[in-house]
């Protein structure tokens, strides 16, 4: 579906921000969104549908639906209202400043690049001042992705509630993450060897797990892998952990493949710059991808075939797609995974359907990490994680008016904006403005 | 906003309109620059890498019922532009158009002009990525005044047909922020090129890099600058060196008697700076250190063009609208390094609402070639800060603003009679996310077609290595 781009730019106000902060109290028991342009995404899109949140879950999506008596309403009238959006792959909370090391903490030391016991989430800062960005711009979810190493530890999925580590997380871990695409990242010397090691990790892990007690008592021979790394590798040798392995040469992710059909595991690409050129095998193995649309720069030698229309091809060969921010790798991830929207909008450009965009950054990415039945579509029964946007919420000019988590509102000025605030009027010397 | 431009440097042209004068103080003999061309610099330095561009074949071009920005009045719709001998030879509700011109029917869709990325390190960081293709910083010493990026850009670059596909004509490429003073820029045409001097704007000024912050002292930790205040005395002392060697060439330029001063590479473009000939594009993120590189400016007589990334540019807004400084700005890259601490979504409309000439500039190949939605993004965080921001406005953004940061907005960066027809059509709204260039014209040739693949530019590098079929 392509939606005409619309000039209307509604002036945001500040004081409505401020005002819903003088307000914070006890969530409403019930809230009902009525009148705006539903889209469930595990079904059709509903003209002027309402949607009712009750106590943190949502236990009503359609046309016509009878109001509970005492429900807050909400008239989204004009508006777009869709599932939170999740962020499949992020470091957001465990990045503060990226070039300041004690504010770090996405990787482990590990043992010779094996890190499967790192639990990332451990790590993570609720306070992170990126949070309330990403939160009032829609997204309510993010994976939290460990990187690093050739196997860089295990990923939680949160929400972007404040509060603490314990409030945010829907569940940890929910895969372990690898990487195979650069040797000498891993310790190694070629493509080959990283495949070498992994394998030897997955054969020591199966022997620890089925020889346990001799491992206890000693009486095994040694192991390359720590432990706490074995036991960690356990269920995704298992095969009930997906492995992220992220990798981007069409050859290195048919070698992902075979490991996969190796080992019974259940795999999920990330990062996949030459995704498309595997894209039938992705989808006869049923591996999802996790990428983005904005990348089109033959940027290694790995990633010689890396295009923009990556996302669209892999999606009409049938493979599962969960789409990622952070076009170009850059530094500034963190601060920009609210920039989610603008990877769906461009992987609609360049030949997605506009439904598969909004399932790519919803549905998709709960199936993916096995969510489904709590995150990514409205439908009874489901999180209360909603957002009524200003129109087409792709769309730069669009706003994410009105962000639920389990049924709650967390409108909060954000650093960012305080900053503007401050500055909106400048002194006539070099003084400071003196505000808030 | 100019008048203090022209406090500052005399009777120095601030505005590329008028050719450059040397100013302050005494001009070069009439001998010296004799036959210097437009963008040529004060002997003995004149031109020795000149540019060979000749732009590509085109034919007169007609695109009607078109939606135009043309980025110096308002929107046009459904309107028509006129392509003629590479030029603008007319635009308006309505054209006359010679019987042998090409129509082209842009009902829905968009004009814009070129667009211009002012911060660009394509060629000197080429892709793929490799230590072998890396030559965008030469970090052996913090003052390098004397290299050129155009030494490094390789014409090759795989970055350069995304660049164009993306509606960007014209590049400035800087040398990399490790250095106090990084080097020459070049300004580069987005054409396919044997040589970088066949992509060199003809007659474009030169602009000189320069770094603050940490950049310089983290490169430098051991052998110093290692600190902000080691930074700011390195380049006190590069400009004493300049200013005894521009005094020493400019009175033998003026009288000739006995031998001529020695060459001194990299004074020569520090010599050429102080006499307004080449342009400071200075790599600046925190307020307090803009208004300090403000100051050392005055204190040896040059004039900052714009200041880069400037992340904290709307907490100087009014000052840079004073000095006639232009802030290249990026609309939403923060928090990767504690000078980016402070960066906000509505910098560029604070900016732009101040009265100084906004920039929407990329130091990315990525962004580059979405500068639009940049803008766009920057716009809607004005309009989310209660500043109005109109498309029309937003659109200089990313076209005569940074033309005027190059000395160029005489020839590019607006749909104007007479200006270089470089033109991009646009499938929709280019400030929607949904759009994409369909076709992109460089001085009247049709160098990008999305719809034809004879018309997309491959790179040497590209055959073999990339997939064609990447649109």
């Amino acid at each position: 579906m392509m939606i005409n781009y619309s000039r209307t730019l509604r002036p945001l106000v500040f004081a409505s921000a401020l005002l819903a902060l003088a307000f914070s109290s006890a969530p409403a028991q019930v809230v009902a969104i009525t009148g705006g342009r539903v889209f469930p995404v595990s079904g059709p899109a509903i003209e002027g549908g309402t949607v009712i949140i009750t106590n943190g879950k949502i236990t009503g999506v359609g046309a016509n639906l009878p109001i509970p008596s005492g429900a807050q309403r909400i008239d989204a009238s004009g508006k777009w209202v869709t599932p939170g959006f999740i962020n499949s792959s992020t470091q957001l909370g465990v990045i503060e400043v990226s070039q300041v090391n004690t504010t770090r903490d996405m990787s482990a030391q590990g043992k010779d690049n094996i890190a499967a016991a790192f639990t990332v989430w451990e790590g993570l800062n609720p306070n992170s001042v990126m949070l309330a960005p990403a939160r009032n711009e829609g997204i309510t979810t993010i994976a939290v992705l460990p990187a690093g190493g050739l196997v860089s530890g295990q990923a939680a999925l949160l929400n972007v509630v404040p509060g603490t580590t314990t409030d945010m997380i829907i569940k940890a871990p929910i895969a372990m993450v690898a990487e195979i695409g650069d040797a000498s990242s891993a310790g190694v010397s070629s493509r080959g060897e990283l495949i070498v090691k992994l394998k030897e990790l997955l054969e020591d892990t199966r022997f620890f797990q089925t020889r346990r007690a001799a491992y206890e008592r000693a009486e095994t021979r040694d192991f390359a892998a720590s432990r706490l790394d074995l036991q960690a590798m356990i269920p995704v040798i298992e095969g009930t952990l997906p492995l992220i392995i992220t990798v981007d040469r069409a050859s290195d992710i048919d070698a992902a493949l075979r490991l996969a059909r190796e080992y019974n595991l259940r795999i999920i690409i990330g990062g996949g710059a030459e995704a498309w050129m595997m894209a039938d095998k992705l989808a006869a193995a049923r591996v999802p991808v996790l990428t983005g649309a904005m990348n089109n720069i033959p940027g290694g030698f790995a990633s010689l075939g890396q295009r923009q229309e990556n996302a669209a091809l892999l999606r009409r060969a049938g493979v599962s797609v969960a789409l990622i921010g952070n076009a170009g790798g850059g530094d500034e991830e963190a601060f920009n995974v609210r920039n989610l929207k603008q990877e769906a909008g461009n992987a609609v450009a360049y030949g997605m359907t506009w439904d598969d965009a909004l399932r790519a950054v919803t549905l998709t990415p709960a199936e993916v990490f096995g969510m489904s039945s709590r995150l990514g579509s409205l439908q009874a029964g489901r999180d209360g994680n909603v957002v009524i946007w200003s129109g087409d919420p792709f769309e730069f000019t669009t706003r994410a008016e009105r962000v639920f988590i389990a049924g709650r509102e967390y409108p909060e000025m954000t650093r960012q904006d305080m900053l503007i605030e401050r500055y909106k009027r400048l002194p006539n010397s070099h003084n400071t403005p003196v505000a808030r | 906003m100019r008048a203090l431009v022209f406090l500052l440097l005399a009777a120095t042209a601030c505005s590329s309109s008028r050719p450059p004068v040397t100013n302050n103080p005494p001009r070069s003999s009439a001998d010296s620059t004799a036959g210097l061309g437009r963008g040529a610099v004060s002997a003995p330095n004149a031109d020795p890498f000149p540019s060979t561009y000749v732009a590509y074949p085109g034919r007169t071009t007609v695109i009607r019922g078109v939606n135009i920005f043309t980025a110096a009045g308002p929107l046009i719709r459904n309107g028509a532009i006129l392509l003629q001998n590479g030029k603008i030879a007319a635009i308006g509700q309505s054209v006359d158009a010679p019987a042998d011109a090409v129509v082209i029917d842009g009902a829905g869709k968009f004009v814009t002009p070129g667009l211009i990325d002012n911060h660009s390190h394509l060629g000197v960081y080429a892709s793929p990525g490799v230590n072998a293709l890396s030559d965008g910083n030469e970090a052996t010493n913090p003052s390098t005044p004397h290299v050129w990026a155009e030494h490094s850009v390789w014409p090759q670059d795989p970055q350069f047909p995304r660049n164009l596909a993306g509606g960007v004509t014209t590049l400035q490429v800087l040398p990399g922020s490790a250095n106090l003073i990084g080097g020459r820029s070049v300004v580069l045409k987005v054409v396919p090129s044997r040589t970088v001097q066949g992509m060199k704007f003809p007659g474009a000024k030169y602009g000189l890099k320069m770094a603050c912050g940490e950049n310089p002292k983290r490169v430098y930790q051991t052998r110093g600058p290692s600190t902000r205040m080691g930074n700011v005395a390195g380049y006190r002392s590069a400009w004493i060196g300049a200013e005894a060697y521009r005094r020493r060439w400019d009175k033998w330029n003026s009288d000739r008697k006995g031998d001529a001063p020695s060459r001194d590479l990299g004074n020569e473009t520090l010599a050429e700076v102080l006499r307004g000939n080449i342009l400071i594009h200075n790599h600046c993120y925190r307020a307090d250190e803009m208004a300090q590189m403000i100051d050392i400016a005055k204190e040896f007589g040059y004039h900052i063009r714009s200041f880069h990334h400037g992340v904290e540019a709307y907490k100087l807004a009014d000052i840079l609208a004073r000095e006639g400084i232009a802030g290249s700005l990026w609309s939403d890259w923060g928090s990767f390094k504690m000078e980016a601490l402070d960066a906000v979504r509505a910098n560029i409309a604070l900016v732009d609402r101040a009265g100084a000439r906004a920039i929407v500039h990329s130091d990315d190949p990525s962004g580059s070639q979405r500068l639009t939605q940049e803008a766009a993004k920057a716009m809607a965080a004005g309009v989310a800060a209660g500043i109005p921001v109109t498309e029309e406005q937003a659109i200089r953004w990313v076209t005569i603003n940074p033309a005027w940061s190059i000395g160029l907005d005489d020839r590019i960066g607006s749909l104007e009679v007479g200006k270089n027809a470089d033109v991009v059509l646009w499938s929709a709204n280019p400030f929607s996310v949904y759009s994409r260039p369909e076709k992109v014209w460089v001085d009247g040739a049709l160098l990008y077609d999305r719809l034809d693949r004879a018309q997309q530019w491959r790179t040497d590098f590209e055959l073999g290595f990339v997939p064609f079929d990447r649109n």
